[in-house]
């Protein structure tokens, strides 16, 4: 399938792919905000989404072609790196750029009835062009090749964030606190990471992230290059809602309108951690990371920590959202472990996980968004009942649920299982006892969710429910039959992650 | 018939079945004659697996790999060839009996009934013929999920803190336990597949904590084997309607828990390498602890249903038990007993549905008299209640035997004397039952009217008196079963000849 849909591009187009996946919604962003209604608005965004959807399916073609995965480089507008900015596509960005754009494109075609109900008619096409220039953003960072342009395509995506978070406030005016906190947070944690970069730079005179990793090597106990290092690791973590720096995720999932936690959910922690294991294992290259014991003395205790911590806060929430955003920040604690192991079993595993818990958590948001639709409320008492006048919706939500809790046959069974393997291979068995504690959580906070669901009768039989819109449950059920393919037959995701972490340690081997 | 179209028609079949219930869901006539006709299609293809087994083949199918190094994977040998024979036999007797219980008793939402009772048999067919630890877990899981809507199936608010209960601790169990215990397997021994002589032969640093660590993640992991302390999910799924407690919870899904038990053993530890872990005397000692205290708390228990539960957890324990002797005479008394207890404990089940659907009584204290009313009944009842003791000629005689027999070859001689107190308990929570409903003390009044105009529908008292019967003819037909899980159970020597005796 990926081939043949790459076989479509012409080779000049192709040339030119990773350019035009970051450069056509980029364009379009300030075309659709003058459009004069929102309908134009969604349909240039779906059309953007599209040929990014198209570029990044081309681009893992090309990647692929080559055994062990091939390195693209492209100069942006023709100048050489060093002095131009370089895009650098290999096996782990196609990857990340393919999941992004993939699910980038399912959400602007179930965007639409979403939007309708929550946004205000004059808002909705400056709303998607918000949009558009999140997701330029996010398809930016993990393109680029250039630490400063990461910098500035991770200010892109978040400041874009902020606006689609605060747009939430038509339905709940606490959205607004939300999206100060974030723009706070996601501040402090962008300025940190210009700041680290501009340590390394000083060390270095680069800002080319492979030129930054040979020249590295040498200075390995330089106390700039170990200050850079401390700014960059934390500034990321923010962006990827690393436990205890997950403060601003829970309310701005909450809050924002349903479309944008649902696209935010399944991409913009995933992009920030592509960008911290870029870092980690390319930039600053394996032995650098395990020498400043990062791995194993701040990663992997944070990741073990939001596994229980997040985990058990979830299971006390009462709003349905919220125990969602909650899981979230716990399963980016499993990336973070799998990556934490440092054998390329252990990132395939997270990486892996990245994926499955992007086609989980994009479901499960998406029937939660159609929910919405027809029911205000996302408290576990509105969701009482929902199994028999939504069935379709509620099946899918259903197939999400169980593959985040890792039921065999669905995604989530096959990365956790990756990543116990891995686990197991290090020796690491009390931190499998941990994934596997974490997941006994998520069966309690998810059982409770689909027994409300399917087993309860509704609470207010007379409000009117109904199923979500075509326009929803199509991509919805995209992305849950997503999941049990993964389950099923993942052998292609799981390759891709595969290549993604043997790509890493060539490079940081060298 | 191939192997491989063999196995997979039996895991197709299910399938099939569960769609045309799903599309025959209006005419409850034709539901029912899918599901008859289905149950005899399963049954006949399980005993063309088990004919080639017998022949020597080990029929065996490949469906590709979920990611590379977990494949699903099928292969028949002895023990599950038996497993799925019974399962599926079984099936076609409870399936009539479910009938008769369901429209006497005016159960709503049959179709879904239907199509999870086939959604299970097709967990169970996928357990029984399973090649490796995979497989086996996937079908675990999908025998769990599917009989979660049959435990809550009356839905109120008992029915669903008992379905609450059931999925907690066999989900929680086998995603904590048992999913770690076949990672770690596998990273040990870079395969998931069942062996003869054993998996785990190829796993290199294996040391004896880390063998023991893992049996005992897999005994626990279990769930379904109800070992104690987890065996409170089995009276709790007793809010089933009876036909679901009767297949489910005496047949399918715990012996499909005490199989992966003694699968585990056979397969993946061996005989060799079970016997030099130490955990294996612990497990032995928790499952001969289940065996007395399951028994004595069943003497407490009034509710007829409740009571057969904690016989159940009592007599899967035998199975543990057989498996945790690791010799091959308590590999086959495991085998034995699975088949054993499954025809004698699906009959007192069947028998108690029959009872509820006529008068509506659940308590024991009430059935004093009873018998003049429904003599079939409680003779299938005595009958079913002999074999679970134990008393020749009936079925449940055997695994006793070969029980016993192993414990002696392994020297363990306390198990014996567990064994045969267990009997005797048996014999003072079961016999009263029928013995006081057919031959009541001269002043005990008399029984109440029958609830339901009619009494019992014909087919609950068939299904009951036909499956009584199978535990006397089983009885004379332990020597072919016996022969033909041989090959699994590995030959039984006469230990006390040749040794001289156990010392």
């Amino acid at each position: 399938m990926i081939d043949l849909i790459s076989s479509f591009v012409p080779a000049d187009i192709a040339a030119h792919a990773p350019a035009i996946l970051v450069v056509v919604p980029m364009l379009l962003a300030p075309i659709a905000a003058l459009m004069p209604n929102g309908r134009i608005a969604w349909l240039m965004s779906i059309f953007a989404t599209g040929v990014s959807l198209i570029m990044a399916i081309s681009l893992v073609a090309q990647v692929r072609s080559i055994e062990g995965g091939a390195v693209l480089s492209y100069a942006m507008g023709g100048w050489a790196p060093d002095a131009g900015i370089e895009f650098r596509i290999d096996s782990l960005n196609s990857m990340v750029l393919l999941l992004v754009s993939a699910i980038g494109f399912l959400a602007a075609i179930f965007s639409w009835p979403s939007v309708k109900a929550e946004i205000r008619d004059v808002k909705r096409a400056m709303f998607f062009a918000a949009y558009l220039v999140c997701f330029t953003g996010l398809c930016g960072v993990a393109s680029t090749g250039d630490a400063f342009n990461l910098f500035v395509f991770l200010e892109i995506s978040s400041i874009a964030t902020y606006v689609l978070v605060a747009l939430g406030a038509s339905r709940d005016r606490r959205a607004l606190p939300a999206a100060a906190n974030y723009l706070l947070m996601g501040t402090i944690g962008a300025s940190f990471f210009v700041v680290g970069v501009g340590f390394l730079y000083a060390a270095t005179g680069t800002l080319n992230m492979a030129e930054l990793a040979i020249r590295l090597q040498p200075l390995q106990g330089n106390k700039a290059v170990l200050t850079g290092y401390a700014f960059i690791f934390v500034g990321l973590g923010i962006k990827a809602a690393m436990f205890p720096l997950h403060q601003w995720l829970p309310n701005a999932y909450a809050y924002s309108p349903s479309f944008v936690t649902m696209f935010l959910a399944a991409t913009a922690t995933k992009v920030a951690i592509y960008a911290l294991v870029r870092f980690l294992f390319t930039v600053f290259g394996l032995e650098f990371s395990f020498e400043g014991s990062t791995l194993i003395w701040i990663l992997m205790p944070m990741g073990i920590a939001a596994m229980i911590a997040c985990s058990f806060q979830a299971v006390f929430q009462t709003d349905v959202r919220r125990t969602l955003a909650y899981s979230s920040v716990a399963q980016v604690g499993y990336m973070l472990l799998g990556v934490s192991i440092g054998t390329a079993a252990g990132v395939s595993a997270g990486m892996f996980h990245l994926v499955n818990h992007a086609l989980i958590k994009g479901a499960l948001f998406m029937a939660l968004a159609g929910m919405v639709l027809s029911y205000q409320g996302t408290s576990l008492n509105d969701l009482k009942g929902l199994g028999r006048s939504a069935p379709w919706t509620m099946t899918a939500f259903a197939i999400g649920a169980v593959s985040l809790i890792g039921v065999p046959l669905t995604a989530g069974f096959q990365s956790k299982y990756a990543l116990v393997s891995a686990l197991f291979e290090n020796g690491w068995w009390w931190a499998v006892a941990v994934v596997m504690f974490s997941s006994l959580l998520a069966v309690v906070y998810m059982g409770r969710i689909l027994e409300a669901v399917f087993f309860r009768a509704p609470s207010n039989p007379n409000k009117r429910r109904r199923e979500a819109p075509m326009l929803i449950l199509i991509p919805l059920w995209i992305l849950a039959l997503a999941n049990l393919w993964v389950g099923v037959q993942g052998g292609f995701v799981a390759g891709l992650a595969d290549d993604a972490a043997a790509s890493l340690f060539i490079g940081g081997a060298s | 018939m191939t192997g491989e179209m063999a196995i997979a028609a039996a895991l197709i079949l299910p399938l099939l079945i569960c769609a045309g219930i799903w599309l025959a869901g209006r005419i409850p006539d034709l539901r029912e004659a899918v599901t008859l006709i289905g149950a005899g299609a399963l049954f006949i293809v399980a005993i063309v697996i088990a004919g080639m087994v017998a022949s020597g083949q080990s029929p065996s199918l490949s469906l590709g790999e979920a990611v590379p190094g977990l494949e699903f994977a099928f292969k028949a040998e002895p023990l599950g060839a038996v497993f799925a024979l019974v399962a599926s036999g079984l099936w076609i007797v409870n399936s009539f009996y479910s009938i008769g219980y369901m429209r006497g008793n005016r159960e709503r939402n049959q179709t879904r009934f239907y199509m999870c009772f086939a959604i299970a048999l097709l967990g169970a067919m996928g357990v029984a013929l399973s090649a490796n630890l995979f497989t086996l877990f996937v079908f675990y899981e999908i025998l769990t999920l599917s009989t979660y809507p049959l435990v809550a199936h009356k839905g109120d608010a008992n029915a669903q803190r008992g379905a609450r209960i059931y999925l907690m601790t066999l989900l929680g169990t086998s995603i904590g336990f048992l999913l770690v215990a076949v990672i770690w397997t596998g990273a040990l021994a870079g395969s998931l597949d069942f062996m003869p002589g054993g998996l785990l032969q190829q796993a290199e640093g294996l040391t004896p904590v880390v063998a023991s660590a893992l049996l005992l993640l897999f005994a626990f992991g279990v769930g379904k084997a109800a070992l104690m302390p987890f065996h409170f999910w089995l009276p709790n799924a007793m809010v089933a309607p009876t036909p679901v407690s009767a297949l489910l919870h005496a047949v399918a899904v715990v012996k499909a828990g005490v199989f992966t038990i003694l699968k585990v053993a056979i397969y993946v530890f061996g005989e060799e390498i079970l016997n030099a872990t130490a955990s294996r005397e612990f497990i032995l000692a928790v499952a001969c602890f289940t065996i007395i205290v399951a028994s004595l708390v069943a003497m407490t228990k009034d509710n007829l249903k409740a009571r057969l539960a904690y016989s159940t957890v009592a007599q899967l324990a035998y199975v543990t038990c057989g498996a945790m002797l690791a010799d091959p005479a308590g590999f086959m008394g495991g085998s034995l007993q699975i088949a054993a207890h499954a025809v004698g404990k699906i009959t007192l089940f069947m028998c108690a549905g029959a009872i509820y659907v006529a008068t509506g009584l659940t308590n024991i204290s009430d059935m004093r008299g009873l018998g003049k009313r429904m003599p079939l009944v409680f003779i299938a009842f005595f009958i079913a209640s002999l074999s679970i003791i134990g008393i020749p000629p009936l079925a449940g005689g055997w695994p006793k035997y070969e029980l016993m027999q192993g414990a002696t070859d392994a020297g363990l001689h306390y198990v014996p004397i567990v064994l045969i107190v267990s009997s005797l308990l048996n014999i003072a929570y079961l016999l009263p039952i029928p013995i006081l409903a057919l031959m009541p003390p001269p002043d005990t009044p008399e029984p109440a009217a029958y609830k339901r105009p009619g009494g019992a529908p014909m087919l609950t008292v068939a299904a009951p008196c036909f499956t009584a019967i199978l535990c006397v003819l089983m009885f004379f037909a332990v020597g072919p079963i016996s022969d033909f899980l041989e090959p699994a159970t590995g030959a039984r020597v006469t230990a006390d000849l040749v040794s001289g005796g156990p010392s």
